[in-house]
């Protein structure tokens, strides 16, 4: 029982890389869901990233390379989703959960060589000044850049949904598919950029867990983050920063509740492991009292000729 | 005329299908609680698999379910298994266990092999192996390693077998160094790398230079390589390709030679329920070379433990030992007994001198 066993500052530090694939993933599915489509792939799509980021950066020795391949391997993943439910028309919950379950299998094919191999270290982001003012230089100034990445990429999608007018385009489309098309927008092909946009950050968030935070490739090593961050854009009302908000909280209590064990504090340790779930949900739940509901056209077929 | 030829032949048919699954290959079906690639605990189960195959060839048909979770997915897998006419089972966790027996009631001329638990029944049969002579020897070193003197524990979940390991490593950690202090974290999973990682990190924050694991991943290990000072113990696997730093040894589980038995007595028609519970002397433990990043007399000392534990001249759980509260559990040269009150079986105790508390 000692909390001065536990460095506030390590501890902010490394609950914003626990969160950081959360974020990512959940901030590619909003768009998604934005746009109307359900996927529930997110889960196939990042271990296909991590999986290809960690495989392109083993081969190639720059990190940089393998994120960039786990982007493009979770958009092209989720093109195979885009084309049964866009062309084929099919139902949008039976593909994104085969999804899931063909990303985890393909995934275990395509890493059978990479089991044990150590990738080439991510290079932190080092500020000669910033980082190394007390406090402040180990939480903000000291991270690797893809954490930035998910911070910045937050404020634009904020920014696209609210200001921009492809943003409200892709509301519009997700809002009411056929008051869409009857404006004369293309819905499919605005729904598949969507698409795609969502598998890359759920790649790049994929790869983010192989890459960085633990860093190795083992089977299924993505461990159901994927479903979180479905039922964390679901509680922050298909708003970005309180998904940011949600993610953080979420990765925050995990590390807290685990500093927390190794401290010996004397809270019993399943309340503590069931924490990070529980307040999580029900922070959310409060701030989306306000009724702003899902987007009206979420899971819905679109066809022209209906 | 041509219906009845028709049933004639459907008759012959049948009847050569029955023969031919006289002679079919003894199916012998696996279920893991992770994938074989995790580098770990299932790993360590397919070797057994694939060694079972390699004995026998064509006389054998081997299958396995991965990943399968813990409870009642685990009855609808292990049911599928015994319908498409499986032989003999192998359950490879504990958590496997009243799903085990629930099937074994359903299907009594399949056999069944439980990892790790304790209940047994005429169909089923329980094998475990003494990892806690395992977590002597790491426990010596890491007495012998550390330099904070607190030594980090990742726990899955509190069971007897977990229980056991965290004992007997603090046990000879504290002899070699009686300052030594340990923080448990319990991960509450088997197998999450990204977890496994960020408790191998808080434990690493808060000052501990020697970690001990018991989930199956190697995540805790790239974990104490990042942090550059900390000593691991591969888990299950050698997980040798953290040799020779962070990984200074390790816990090997060898269930080949038992899978290959056990099948070998479902051929012959000889199995029957029995309760196994080898250790290092059996070969079901095996110690993974320790790297030389331990010092030599660190060395030399350890190994002569892992000889006194095999030929059985030494216990782990050698007297005088108090219960946490500090009750007396063995007296002066007693030993621990496998089974009944206070044995080793059913252990859901610390020792005295460990701080924290089991959760329940």
């Amino acid at each position: 029982m000692d909390l001065s066993a536990i460095n506030p500052v390590l501890l902010i530090a490394s609950l914003m890389v626990a969160a950081t694939p959360l974020l990512l993933a959940a901030i590619g599915e909003l768009i998604v869901e934005r746009s109307g489509v359900l996927n529930l792939g997110v889960e196939g799509m990042m271990i296909i990233g991590a999986i290809a980021g960690f495989a392109i950066s083993v081969e190639t020795t720059s990190p940089m390379l393998g994120l960039l391949a786990a982007m493009g391997a979770g958009a092209v993943l989720s093109l195979l989703f885009a084309f049964l439910t866009q062309f084929a028309l099919a139902n949008q919950v039976a593909s994104g959960l085969a999804l899931t379950l063909f990303g985890l299998g393909l995934s275990a094919l395509m890493g059978q060589s990479y089991v044990g191999v150590k990738p080439p270290a991510m290079a932190k982001l080092d500020l000669p000044i910033l980082s190394d003012i007390p406090v402040l230089g180990p939480i903000f100034f000291s991270h690797d850049p893809v954490l930035y990445f998910g911070i910045a990429l937050t404020a634009a999608v904020w920014w696209f949904l609210k200001k921009s007018r492809a943003g409200l385009i892709l509301r519009a489309v997700g809002e009411s598919h056929d008051a869409a098309h009857a404006l004369g927008y293309n819905v499919i092909r605005v729904r598949i950029l969507a698409i795609m946009f969502g598998g890359a950050c759920a790649g790049l968030g994929g790869a983010y867990i192989s890459l960085i935070r633990v860093p190795q490739w083992t089977e299924g090593m993505t461990a159901g983050i994927g479903w979180i961050a479905l039922a964390l854009v679901v509680f922050a009302s298909w708003k970005p920063w309180r998904v940011l908000l949600g993610a953080y909280l979420f990765g925050g209590i995990n590390v807290l509740q685990l500093n927390l064990q190794a401290a010996g504090i004397a809270i019993p340790v399943e309340y503590l492991a069931m924490s990070p779930y529980l307040i999580t949900i029900l922070v959310l739940v409060i701030m989306s009292a306000d009724k702003s509901g899902a987007p009206a056209s979420l899971g819905r077929t679109f066809h022209a000729s209906q | 005329m041509k219906l009845t030829k028709l049933l004639t032949s459907a008759t012959v048919a049948l009847g050569l299908a029955t023969t031919a699954m006289a002679d079919d290959p003894t199916k012998v079906g696996f279920v893991y609680v992770g994938p074989v690639g995790d580098g770990g605990w299932t790993y360590e189960h397919n070797k057994g698999r694939l060694a079972v195959e390699e004995a026998f060839g064509d006389k054998v048909e081997t299958t396995f379910v991965e990943s399968v979770p813990e409870g009642a997915d685990a009855v609808r897998v292990i049911t599928q298994m015994a319908l498409q006419g499986a032989d003999l089972i192998f359950t490879t966790s504990f958590g496997y266990m009243d799903p085990t027996i629930e099937v074994a009631k359903k299907f009594p001329n399949v056999k069944f092999e439980h990892a790790t638990g304790y209940k047994q029944a005429d169909n089923v049969s329980v094998y475990s192996a003494r990892f806690y002579e395992g977590r002597a020897i790491q426990g010596h070193i890491a007495g012998h390693m550390t330099k904070t003197n607190k030594i980090g524990y990742i726990a899955s979940f509190p069971i007897p077998e977990v229980i056991r390991g965290i004992n007997s490593a603090y046990i000879h950690a504290k002899k070699v160094n009686p300052d030594v202090e340990f923080s448990i974290i319990w991960a509450y999973t088997w197998f999450d790398p990204a977890k496994e990682a960020d408790a191998a990190k808080a434990l690493i924050e808060q000052g501990a230079d020697v970690i001990l694991q018991h989930t199956d991943s190697t995540a805790p290990q790239a974990a104490a390589q990042a942090a550059g000072n900390v000593v691991t113990f591969g888990q299950a696997s050698d997980m040798g390709e953290y040799a020779p730093f962070p990984r200074v040894s390790s816990i090997i589980d060898d269930w080949a030679p038992y899978y290959v038995a056990r099948t070998k007595a479902v051929m012959d028609g000889t199995w029957e329920s029995v309760s196994t519970w080898d250790g290092i002397g059996a070969g079901m433990v095996g110690i993974g070379e320790i790297s030389d990043a331990v010092p030599a007399d660190v060395k030399a000392s350890a190994l002569e433990m892992v000889a006194a534990l095999a030929d059985g001249s030494y216990h782990a759980f050698t007297g005088p030992l108090n219960k946490q509260d500090g009750t007396p559990w063995l007296a002066e040269g007693e030993t621990a007994a496998d089974y009944g009150d206070n044995g080793l079986a059913g252990l859901n105790f610390y020792v005295e001198g460990i701080t924290a508390e089991i959760p329940n």
